[in-house]
């Protein structure tokens, strides 16, 4: 058997998806691979099933945004963790402003299913297949998506600050 | 002998086997050594509430024994952690099941001012939905603070005139919260 | 009533449900987040919930604030261990950052975060008590919550939201005062421990209440990203203690508690053992505290003393660049974790150079392992259900983020 670290998961990786690996990067010692968005569903499942790999937890999901990078402002984060091998693997998938869609992967972990609600409340990002991709933290009433860049952090209605002292 | 100090009475006129005082202030005297608190407790200050319910600090000692979680038999409302603005309305709601007379006191620098959370998401104060009688800053409160809130609570419900829940004062300061 | 009872027992096609609605605030919960129960008279056939009571927006609050202003705010994410998720912010911008910290400071911080450990525990387990009717326990482990308080405070002059620590080190050694009292501490905890532990381990009551209710499998429990006692009880021994070891955790002896079916019992034990578990460490981190520095030799990023700031022309260069935020931070991004009290707390931090994050994701344990409540509580009743909801120690503040 092959030592299974970092270089082994990114050579089993490029045999069986070679063109869908955009980028491969191994910040801060765990393997960060950019993925094609819309073969995610095949890689999750094939990293759950690989026999040696087994990379069955899904650690974290996260959205981020670049509202700079043309054609793909905003990307989806996924952490595995294989528990057998103790082995991490960041997969990022990035996709365009005026269709954030990407497959849901709550039929591989039951986790996703929250995270990617947060995702969409924070982003907006359109998980489709979710089975109920409805707002999680915020009022059901809101109109924006508060964690883009775009939006401020403050309350916009207060009118109890002076700026003036807050050198704003 | 023990040390426990008995409270002096109220201002009143006594003679041999009767005292008289005015019936305003032997129900303050009653009503704010007896407070039932409901404990809205919704985060961190909410530890420090039940650090001062418990053993060390004990708020029983001045006459909340008796944690009431339903409003309906609650006479303070003691709002204890950030208020987001998805809660606003269920605590406007907690209060107005509250009965009359009701006292409430903001527990922390988020249910006072918001705190250090100037967000989207948060209510700056909870002032902004319902009347507050005492603040108590901090973030969170020690239970000393939090006992401290409690007593000039006490000090309110003692001096207060019995008409003032039929004041128009009062009926403005509801008015201006939409409350009827 | 009755006689309606009868009818829907016999006719499964006009079934009536009830719906019940456990929160926001129902006492029960611990917390601000909303249950509605479908109920078939006692039983419950599904759950639903509702959350983001107390959404306070960290991680939009992160992209706004320098790097140490980040840490008051890991502070409010799990209150009842809020000194773990300091550590486990500075560790991640030191991990950013390439930090070596001394031996000295990973071992002040293993006895703050094993502290901490405790004090999370006790709340969780003495709750369970609570929620069966044993108020007793809680009222009494709340006195030892106390001492764990005495000792931060020594330490950083807080109780609950502590920020303890700095990026880089601790903001002072340990004062003789705080080594007294943990010595105190570890003489007492055996004691009042003990007592709380004959107060419910075999008490009959507890078990009949305790065991076999809410239990979900492994296999279930991997799939809804369990971390930390909860998955411990289901008999998987990960623990990022000793999977990923950080600060120093590799130097000391200790075993990872495990259950076997994962219901409230098992929850309830793998956390009175882990408590017996982090006292042992923090026995051990004190028998082999090294000498040396409280803090790493970064300037950049450590605030000097301040006597040095007042006489040290560079020292107050230093503490300018630090607070004004002009200290170079490299490109990159970190994943780090840390065991918290409920399991992998992990930081995800994206930096781009400035001087705040450019995106900082909190995986907070909570909030994912709570989805798995409405499977864990299916056809099981309400009673069960609070005792359950309790061991699975759901804290609102980390929940909602």
């Amino acid at each position: 058997m092959a030592d299974i670290n970092n270089g082994y998961l990114l050579q089993q990786l490029q045999e069986k998806f070679e063109a869908d690996i955009i980028s491969a990067d191994e910040p801060y010692g765990m393997l960060t691979i950019v993925f094609d968005k819309n073969k995610i569903i095949d890689l999750l499942s094939f990293l759950y099933n690989h026999t040696e790999l087994k990379m069955q937890f899904l650690t974290d999901l996260c959205g981020i945004q670049y509202p700079d990078n043309e054609g793909k402002e905003f990307g989806v984060i996924y952490h595995l963790h294989s528990l057998q091998n103790n082995l991490r693997l960041r997969i990022k998938c990035f996709m365009p402003k005026d269709a954030p869609q990407i497959s849901t992967v709550t039929g591989l972990f039951a986790s996703a299913n929250w995270q990617e609600r947060e995702t969409y409340d924070f982003y907006g990002i359109i998980f489709t297949g979710h089975p109920d991709l409805r707002r999680i933290l915020n009022v059901d009433e809101m109109d924006y998506f508060p964690m883009r860049k775009e939006y401020p952090l403050e309350d916009q209605t207060r009118t109890d600050k002076d700026d003036t002292y807050f050198g704003r | 002998m023990s040390n426990i100090q008995i409270s002096p009475p109220p201002a009143g006129i006594e003679g041999q086997g009767f005292f008289a005082t005015k019936i305003e202030e032997a129900i303050g005297l009653a009503r704010a050594n007896s407070i039932w608190p409901l404990p809205f407790a919704t985060s961190c200050c909410g530890i420090e509430f039940m650090a001062t319910m418990a053993s060390n600090y004990d708020l029983a000692r001045f006459g909340s024994e008796r944690i009431s979680f339903s409003p309906r038999q609650a006479d303070l409302l003691m709002v204890t952690g950030t208020i987001s603005k998805k809660m606003g309305p269920v605590l406007r709601q907690v209060y107005l099941q509250m009965a009359e007379p009701r006292w409430v006191i903001a527990v922390g620098a988020c249910a006072s001012s918001g705190g250090i959370f100037d967000t989207y998401s948060v209510l700056q104060g909870i002032d902004k939905v319902i009347p507050v009688d005492v603040y108590v800053p901090g973030c969170p409160p020690r239970p000393e603070q939090i006992i401290e809130g409690v007593m000039k609570i006490q000090e309110l419900v003692k001096t207060e005139s019995l008409r003032r829940r039929t004041s128009p004062e009062y009926k403005a300061l509801m008015a201006s919260y939409g409350i009827e | 009533m009755q006689q309606n009872e009868l009818d829907i027992a016999n006719n499964t096609e006009t079934k009536e449900y009830t719906t019940l609605n456990l929160g926001p605030t129902h006492p029960a919960t611990h917390g601000i987040f909303q249950n509605v129960l479908t109920m078939d008279g006692e039983i419950i056939v599904n759950s639903e919930q509702t959350l983001g009571y107390i959404h306070r927006a960290f991680e939009k609050i992160a992209e706004h604030r320098p790097y140490y202003q980040i840490t008051p705010l890991t502070d409010r994410l799990n209150y009842c261990s809020s000194p773990i998720n300091n550590m486990g912010w500075h560790m991640t911008v030191e991990k950013l950052l390439g930090i070596e910290t001394p031996k000295r400071v990973d071992y002040f911080r293993v006895i703050i975060m094993e502290l901490a450990r405790i004090s999370d525990h006790l709340v969780c387990n003495s709750v369970i008590g609570v929620d069966i009717g044993a108020l007793t326990g809680f009222t009494y482990v709340f006195q030892l919550r106390e001492r764990i308080y005495d000792i931060f405070e020594s330490i950083c002059g807080a109780r609950l939201t502590t920020n303890i620590g700095r990026i880089g080190g601790l903001e002072r050694d340990f004062s003789k005062d705080t080594f007294k009292l943990i010595k105190e501490f570890l003489v007492e905890f055996p004691k009042i421990f003990g007592e709380f532990t004959s107060l419910l381990e075999r008490n009959r009551i507890f078990i009949d209440r305790t065991v076999g209710t809410g239990p979900i499998s492994a296999e279930r429990a991997l799939n809804y990203g369990f971390t930390g006692p909860n998955l411990r009880a289901t008999g998987v021994d990960y623990d990022v203690r000793v999977m990923n070891p950080y600060c120093s955790y590799q130097d000391f002896d200790f075993t990872i508690p495990i259950g076997k079916q994962g219901d409230t019992f098992d929850r309830f034990m793998v956390r009175q053992q882990e408590m017996l578990e982090s006292m042992k460490i923090i026995k051990q981190a004190l028998e082999n505290l090294p000498e040396g520095k409280h803090f790493a030799n970064v300037p950049e990023f450590f605030l000097p003393p301040k006597q040095e700031v007042y006489n040290n022309m560079e020292a107050l260069i230093w503490h300018f660049k630090i607070v004004m935020g002009e200290a170079d931070v490299p490109k990159g991004e970190v994943y780090h974790s840390v065991e918290g009290g409920n399991g992998e707390l992990g930081f995800y931090l994206v930096s781009d150079g400035s001087r705040s994050a450019y995106r900082l994701h909190f995986r907070r344990p909570c909030f994912i392992y709570y989805q798995a409540f409405p499977e864990m509580v299916k056809g099981s009743t309400i009673s069960d259900a609070i005792v359950a909801m309790s061991s699975m120690n759901v804290i609102a503040g980390e929940l909602d983020a």
